[in-house]
C-alpha cells in the first residue's frame, strides 16, 4: 500500500452519503486505527498493571479470576412483604447482593398518606414508611452475608439509620453491614431531579454519613456517585464521565473541608455508570474513569493509599436503550451491554429486563436478565483475562480521547465556580438539555438507527405479558402507618424529632439523631419534614 | 380560531415523577414546529396543573407521566377541569401507559397517548389536528 493510500485510509472522512462515523458522545470515528494513533501511550503511565496506579487496566490485579461482578438485580415494588419475596426469589436463583427500589414517596420523603403520594404508592418501587416496613423487607434475610445496596438520595441517612437498627435488631453490629446507599445528591439536582432541600445542606448530611460510616460502619460504600442518571436523563458518554467524576471531586473536597482524612474516607466512595449502545465507547469510559479518577486524588486531593486512588463502580445497563417495539430485541442490547460493562471491568452489574419499557419487571423478564449475566460469566470466557481490550489501537486511542474531552468539561465547571454554582447556572441541565434533543433529532432524521424503532418496524405490535401493581397496596401501606403510629410511643418519637430539629439549627453531626428517630418509629416523612423546617427545600428553574 | 395565532401548548409533569427527558424533547420539537410552549416543571399536583390550564388558557395540555401513576392522577386532572367547565381543550399523555389503562383515560376525556419511540412530529400533528377550538 502506498503511503498516501494509507493516510487515506485513517482519516475521518465522509461516506458516500455524506455521513461521518460518530460516536455517540459525537467523537468522529476513523476508518482505521493504527500505532501511530497511540504512539503517545506509556504502559507505566498510562494503563500499569491492573491493580496498580493509575487503574486503567482495572481495580485488582486478578480481577474476575479472583472474584466475579456482584450480579445485582435492582428490584422493588408494592409492599415490604412483596419485595421481601421478590429478594428471597432472585437470591435463590444465584442473585449475590440485593438492591433496593424505594417508591418515589420514600424518596420524596412523603408519608403514604400524604395528598402528594396519590397513585405512586408501591408503584415504581417498595413502599417504606417506618423501620416495621424495613423489618420486614429484610425478614428473613441474614443481612451479615449479603451486601445491600439501596437507591436512595435525599433521606438516604434515614435509609441507612433504619438498616443499621434492623441489623441490631438481627443481633449484627454496625462494623459487619456491606452495602451502599447512592446518597448522590448533585445528580439530582443535574439529572434525576429527586432532590428536597437545597444543595448546601445536604451537602452537608452526606458529609454527616460520611463521617459517621468512617466511625462506625467501616465497610459501607457511602456514596454511589452516579452517571447512570445523568445518562439517562440524555447526556452522552463523555458528559456522563466528565459530570459524574466532577461530582466526586465535590464530595471529596466537602468530606476534606470537614476536616476529614482524605485516605480515611476515599476508598469507601464508589460510583454507578450507565452501560449503552455503541459497545466500544463505553469500555473505554470505564477505562478513562479510573484513570482520571487516579490522576485527580493522588495529584490534586493529595491521597497517599492506592485504595483512595482506586475506582470502582457498578453498572447499570441503559434503560432508555430499551425499546417498547419488538422488546425482546430488548435481551440482545442488555446481552451486549453487559458484556461491556465486563470488558470495562465493573464490580457489581444490574442487567435490564426486556419488558421495562412497558413496566415493571415481570419474574420470567427478570429471570432472563440475571441469566444474560449468567451466561457473560460462566459461558463466554470474557472473564478469563484481565483487561482483554488492552493495546488495541483504538480502544487506547478512545480511552485517551475521552479522558482528554472530560478534562474539557472539568475546566469549564472550574470557571463556572465548581459544581454546585454550575447547577445554578443551569450548566449540566442545558448540556444535557441540548445532547438528548440533538439525539431525538437525529433518530428521526434516521442519521441513528434503532432497530424495530426507525428502521425495520414491526407490522403489528404485540404487548408482552406486564407486572401491574394492585391499588390495593396503597391502601395496606395507608394502613400500615396509621397501625404503627397507633402503637409506638408517640411522646418518645415526638421528643426525637424535636431534639432532630435543634440539631439541625447547628453543626453537630445529624446520624445519632435520626437513628433515635428512626428506633422510635418516626416515619421517613416526619424525619424529612422536620428538616424542611429548618433546611427549607430547593426549586428548579424549568428550562428545556 | 384564527389561522395566524400560534397554537398554544401546555406540557405537564405531574405527580413526584422525575423523568423528565421526555416533556423535555417534545416542549422543545413543539416550539420548533412553530408552537407557543410552556413547560411547568417538575412535581406539579393536578390542582397545580388545571389551575395552570385555567391561567394560561392553552389549546392543548401534554401530560408526561412515566411513574405508574396515571390512573390515579388523570383523572383527578379531569374532573377538575370538567367541575370550573372547561371542555376545549385538548388533552393527551406521554410516558409508559399500558394497553389495558387506555380505554380507562379515554373515558375520562384523554384523547392521545404517546408511549416511548414516538417522533416528535406525529405529536405536532395530532395537536394541530384535533384542537378542539
Amino acid at each position: 500500500m502506498t503511503e498516501s493510500k494509507q493516510k487515506e485510509n485513517v482519516e475521518v472522512k465522509k461516506d458516500k452519503k455524506g455521513r461521518t462515523f460518530r460516536n455517540l458522545s459525537d467523537i468522529k470515528i476513523k476508518q482505521l486505527y493504527q500505532p501511530s494513533e497511540i504512539s503517545d501511550l506509556d504502559y507505566e503511565r498510562d494503563l500499569g498493571q491492573p491493580g496498580k496506579f493509575p487503574f486503567t487496566r482495572g481495580p485488582y490485579s486478578n480481577m474476575y479470576r479472583g472474584r466475579l461482578w456482584t450480579m445485582r438485580q435492582f428490584a422493588g415494588f408494592g409492599t415490604a412483604e412483596q419485595t421481601n419475596e421478590r429478594f428471597k426469589f432472585l437470591i435463590d436463583h444465584g442473585q449475590t447482593g440485593l438492591s433496593v427500589a424505594f417508591h418515589l414517596p420514600t424518596i420524596y420523603g412523603y408519608e403514604s398518606t400524604d395528598e402528594r403520594s396519590l397513585g405512586e404508592v408501591g408503584k415504581e418501587g417498595v413502599a417504606i414508611d417506618t423501620l416495621a416496613d424495613m423489618e420486614t423487607l429484610f425478614d428473613g434475610i441474614d443481612l451479615s452475608k449479603i451486601s445491600t445496596s439501596m437507591t436512595i438520595n435525599a433521606p438516604a441517612s434515614i435509609l441507612l439509620a433504619m438498616y443499621i437498627v434492623v441489623a441490631e435488631k438481627q443481633g449484627i453490629s454496625s462494623d459487619k453491614l456491606r452495602g451502599t446507599i447512592q446518597n448522590d445528591i448533585l445528580k439530582e439536582y443535574i439529572a434525576q431531579k429527586s432532590w428536597i432541600f437545597p444543595p448546601e445542606p445536604s451537602m452537608r448530611l452526606i458529609v454527616d454519613t460520611i463521617e459517621y460510616c468512617t466511625e462506625n460502619v467501616p465497610q459501607w460504600y457511602t456514596i454511589s456517585i452516579s452517571g447512570y442518571h445523568i445518562r439517562e436523563a440524555g447526556s452522552t458518554a463523555v458528559q456522563e464521565l466528565a459530570f459524574t467524576l466532577a461530582d466526586g471531586f465535590a464530595y471529596v473536597k466537602a468530606a476534606m473541608e470537614r476536616g476529614l482524612d482524605v485516605d480515611d474516607f476515599a476508598h469507601r466512595l464508589s460510583f454507578f455508570f450507565n452501560a449503552h449502545n455503541n459497545f466500544f465507547e463505553e469500555i473505554c469510559k470505564y477505562r478513562a474513569a479510573r484513570r482520571i479518577w487516579a490522576r485527580h486524588m493522588k495529584n490534586k486531593y493529595g491521597a497517599k493509599k492506592p485504595e483512595s486512588m482506586r475506582l470502582r463502580f457498578h453498572t447499570q445497563t441503559a434503560g432508555v436503550s430499551l425499546t417498547a417495539q419488538e422488546p425482546e430485541n430488548n435481551i440482545v442490547r442488555v446481552t451486549l451491554q453487559g458484556l461491556a460493562a465486563v470488558l470495562g471491568g465493573t464490580q457489581s452489574l444490574h442487567t435490564n429486563s426486556f419488558d421495562e419499557a412497558l413496566c415493571l419487571p415481570t419474574e420470567k423478564a427478570v429471570r432472563i436478565a440475571l441469566r444474560t449475566q449468567q451466561i457473560i460469566a460462566y459461558e463466554s470466557g470474557a472473564a478469563d483475562t484481565v483487561d482483554p481490550l488492552a493495546g488495541s489501537y483504538y480502544v487506547e486511542w478512545l480511552t485517551d480521547k475521552m479522558e482528554q474531552e472530560a478534562e474539557n468539561y472539568f475546566s469549564r465547571i472550574e470557571e463556572l465556580g465548581g459544581v454546585i454554582p454550575a447547577i445554578k447556572a443551569n450548566f449540566f441541565q442545558k448540556e444535557i438539555a441540548n445532547a438528548s434533543y440533538k439525539y431525538q433529532k437525529e433518530v428521526e432524521n434516521r442519521e441513528r438507527i434503532v432497530v424495530g424503532v426507525n428502521k425495520y418496524k414491526p407490522e403489528r405490535e404485540v404487548e408482552p405479558d406486564i407486572l401491574k401493581i394492585d391499588d390495593a397496596v396503597s391502601e395496606e401501606q395507608k394502613r400500615n402507618l396509621v397501625d404503627i403510629k397507633s402503637k409506638r410511643d408517640n411522646k418518645e418519637a415526638e421528643k426525637t424529632l424535636a431534639e432532630l430539629k435543634e440539631a439541625a439549627k447547628g453543626t453537630d453531626n445529624l446520624m445519632p439523631y435520626i437513628l433515635e428517630a428512626v428506633r422510635k418509629y418516626c416515619s421517613v416523612g416526619e424525619i424529612i419534614g422536620t428538616l424542611k423546617e429548618i433546611f427549607g427545600t430547593y426549586t428548579e428553574d424549568s428550562i428545556y | 380560531m384564527s389561522e395566524k395565532r400560534r397554537i398554544k401548548v401546555l406540557v405537564a409533569k405531574p405527580g413526584l415523577d422525575g423523568h423528565d427527558r421526555g416533556a423535555k424533547v417534545v416542549a422543545r420539537g413543539l416550539r420548533d414546529a412553530g408552537m407557543e410552549v410552556i413547560y411547568t416543571g417538575l412535581h406539579q399536583t393536578p390542582n397545580d396543573i388545571a389551575n395552570t390550564i385555567i391561567q394560561e388558557d392553552p389549546d392543548a395540555v401534554l401530560l408526561s407521566i412515566l411513574s405508574g401513576a396515571h390512573n390515579a392522577l388523570c383523572p383527578k386532572i379531569m374532573d377538575t377541569l370538567k367541575e370550573k367547565g372547561i371542555d376545549d381543550v385538548l388533552i393527551a399523555v406521554g410516558g409508559i401507559i399500558p394497553e389495558e389503562d387506555k380505554d380507562f383515560l379515554r373515558k375520562h376525556g384523554l384523547e392521545g397517548f404517546y408511549g416511548p419511540g414516538t417522533e416528535i412530529k406525529e405529536i405536532v400533528e395530532f395537536v394541530k389536528n384535533n384542537l378542539k377550538r
